[in-house]
């Protein structure tokens, strides 16, 4: 009766490996590492592992994990929600985690290696919390949309301060410039710490794909079929909190994919939530990796940043999706 | 005759007003139970305090079982509830939103079998709905649309079907045409609760209706009785004219008192 996706999994699969493999092979400029790095590995193989596990190898990997993280949490938040606007950057869980962050770095919290994605998830979840407080049991969008404009500006207001009380001025532009989002520059230890977390809240977003479906009918026939309606909200919201925090801890923040990508996944899946989730982490990461690749290529040898392209592409989809929304209903 | 549900002194509130003061009645296997009552009555609460969705203070029982030693699950497979007006989010196509009512057959990572597929097609038969079931429910008209949020809730395949209000915004047509489904389901074995306020499809289809007013069990035996003048004045402060049927009376209000 009921078809599963096998096909659409596995033609994403494919296309995550591909960007994946691309994202190792392209370099500054869009030089291609095959034909540049075959000489240089036969002139100094050293350098040329070092380039390989410490910088590309490291970048592709937070690149599929986040990419994953923000496609799978978008589409189980649109799916608990009902809305299909429901983003982790719209609804103020990457501006929280940004805050987490930053507070963690700035005021010397400490907590060692843990501390930046503890503190990405402590303020995720924090901004989750207040979000549901302030919006409530079934929130209409106008409701949803607001609260998460008014956690989002309260949360950029206090990382703000925080930057504005920054001792120098050199460690607030390294902070300024980390927010924008990027993939770049981090290290293998960035996706040793941060990984697990993701994983995590993947694993916990997961054992909610039935309820979702189920939440579909709104959140009292959800209920009526058998699942706890406050255990399957704290589970997606912690999950969420979890890896969206883990990844704007070490990324920053990258918006829209969330948001984008469960969209134009939906219709593939006949707009199942609980058959959403597994497609959209994969077109996440597939689409995190090739935005990424897309800021290599200026041939300046100035990278763009991540975030900025996400945003600069994925605002007017979300404008477009306002649109559509406000015409299929009047609100 | 063998008891399917019971309640003892329900009470629930609604937004800390009590809405429900003490309801006290029975549904029997293979009976189609009409609650009945003005607006606010509590016909509703009732519904959503059965189904567990609201706090309660009293008890329900379900085939002589206290409903709070059943775990959600096991009471999401006894007992099937519709909402008023209830609507899909998404363009889901129609089958696989009734299939939606087998949910609390499969186990954490079990797909569904041939049972639940049956239970499907079942369902989709009894409801009307098998023309469209390739469409998004979205995409469908509001009597077509009810008909498969009832057939979702037929899949459940519980002892126990609460609907609320599932004639509402309806054409008399497909009120027709929800009211037979329910009978049909009853007549196999199994219980109806609906709540109804048309007195005439009450009056037909329903075994026995219950009567709320204020939170209160105000009259519960079989239509006849309960619709009795005494009642619509009192209670739904109305006067109605009166014809007999085949099956029950036609009760068309007349004027207000």
């Amino acid at each position: 009766m009921i078809r599963s996706n096998l096909k659409l999994n596995l033609a994403l699969a494919l296309l995550v490996a591909a960007a994946f493999a691309a994202s190792i092979a392209m370099g500054r400029g869009g030089t291609f590492l095959t034909d540049a790095f075959r000489e240089a590995y036969a002139l100094d193989p050293e350098t040329f592992a070092v380039i390989l596990y410490d910088i590309r190898l490291p970048r592709a990997l937070l690149g599929l994990f986040v990419g994953a993280s923000l496609g799978l949490c978008g589409a189980a938040l649109q799916g608990l929600l009902q809305n299909p606007l429901a983003e982790p950057g719209l609804i103020g869980a990457s501006s929280g985690a940004a805050l987490g962050a930053v507070s963690v770095f700035y005021f010397s919290l400490g907590g060692g290696m843990l501390g930046l994605p503890l503190g990405g998830i402590a303020g995720a979840a924090l901004a989750l919390g207040i979000l549901y407080a302030l919006a409530g049991r079934n929130p209409s969008l106008t409701t949803l949309i607001l609260a998460g404009v008014a956690i989002s500006a309260f949360a950029g207001a206090l990382t703000s301060l925080a930057l504005s009380l920054a001792p120098s001025p050199y460690a607030a532009l390294e902070i300024v410039f980390w927010m924008l989002g990027s993939l770049a520059d981090r290290s293998m230890e960035h996706v040793l710490f941060a990984a697990p977390f993701m994983v995590l809240g993947a694993l916990i977003i997961a054992s909610t794909a039935r309820a979702l479906d189920a939440y579909a009918l709104g959140e009292d026939t959800a209920t009526s079929l058998g699942f706890n309606p406050a255990s399957v909200k704290a589970r997606v919201i912690l999950g969420t909190a979890l890896a969206v925090g883990a990844a704007v801890a070490v990324t920053g923040v990258v918006g829209f994919i969330g948001l984008v990508v469960p969209h134009l996944v939906r219709p593939l899946v006949g707009h199942s939530p609980a058959r959403l989730l597994l497609p959209s982490a994969l077109a996440g990461a597939a689409l995190t990796l090739a935005a990424d690749i897309v800021v290599r290529l200026p041939p300046t040898g100035l990278e763009l940043k991540l975030g900025v392209i996400t945003a600069l592409l994925g605002a007017p989809f979300f404008l477009y999706l306002v649109l559509k929304a406000r015409r299929e209903a009047a609100w | 005759m063998v008891r399917a549900l019971r309640t003892e002194n329900l009470k629930a509130a609604l937004n800390e007003r009590r809405v429900l003061r003490g309801v006290s009645l029975e549904l029997q296997k293979g009976e189609v139970l009409g609650l009945i009552g003005p607006n606010g009555a509590g016909k509703t609460t009732l519904v959503r305090a059965v189904a567990g969705l609201i706090p309660h203070e009293g008890d329900i029982f379900i085939d002589e079982e206290p409903v709070a030693s059943l775990d959600r699950r096991e009471r999401a497979r006894r007992l099937s509830y519709l909402a008023q007006g209830a609507e899909s989010r998404w363009p889901i196509l129609a089958e696989r939103l009734v299939a939606l009512g087998r949910l609390p057959h499969l186990g954490p990572f079990m797909r569904p079998g041939a049972e639940d597929d049956a239970a499907v097609q079942r369902a989709m038969e009894r409801a009307d709905v098998m023309a469209f079931k390739d469409r998004p429910v979205t995409r469908l008209s509001g009597g077509e649309r009810a008909r498969v949020m009832l057939a979702r809730a037929l899949a459940v395949e519980a002892p126990v079907l609460l609907v609320d209000e599932p004639t509402a915004s309806l054409d008399p047509y497909h009120q027709l045409q929800i009211m037979e489904v329910l009978r049909g389901f009853a007549d196999e074995g199994r219980s109806v609760i609906a709540v109804l306020h048309d007195l005439s499809l009450a009056s037909r289809f329903c075994d026995r209706l219950a009567l709320l007013h204020e939170g209160h069990l105000a009259a519960f035996g079989v239509p006849g009785e309960v619709l009795c003048d005494a009642n619509l004045e009192k209670i739904y402060r109305i006067s109605a004219r009166r014809q007999k049927g085949e099956r029950g009376e036609i009760v068309l209000p007349w004027a207000r008192l």
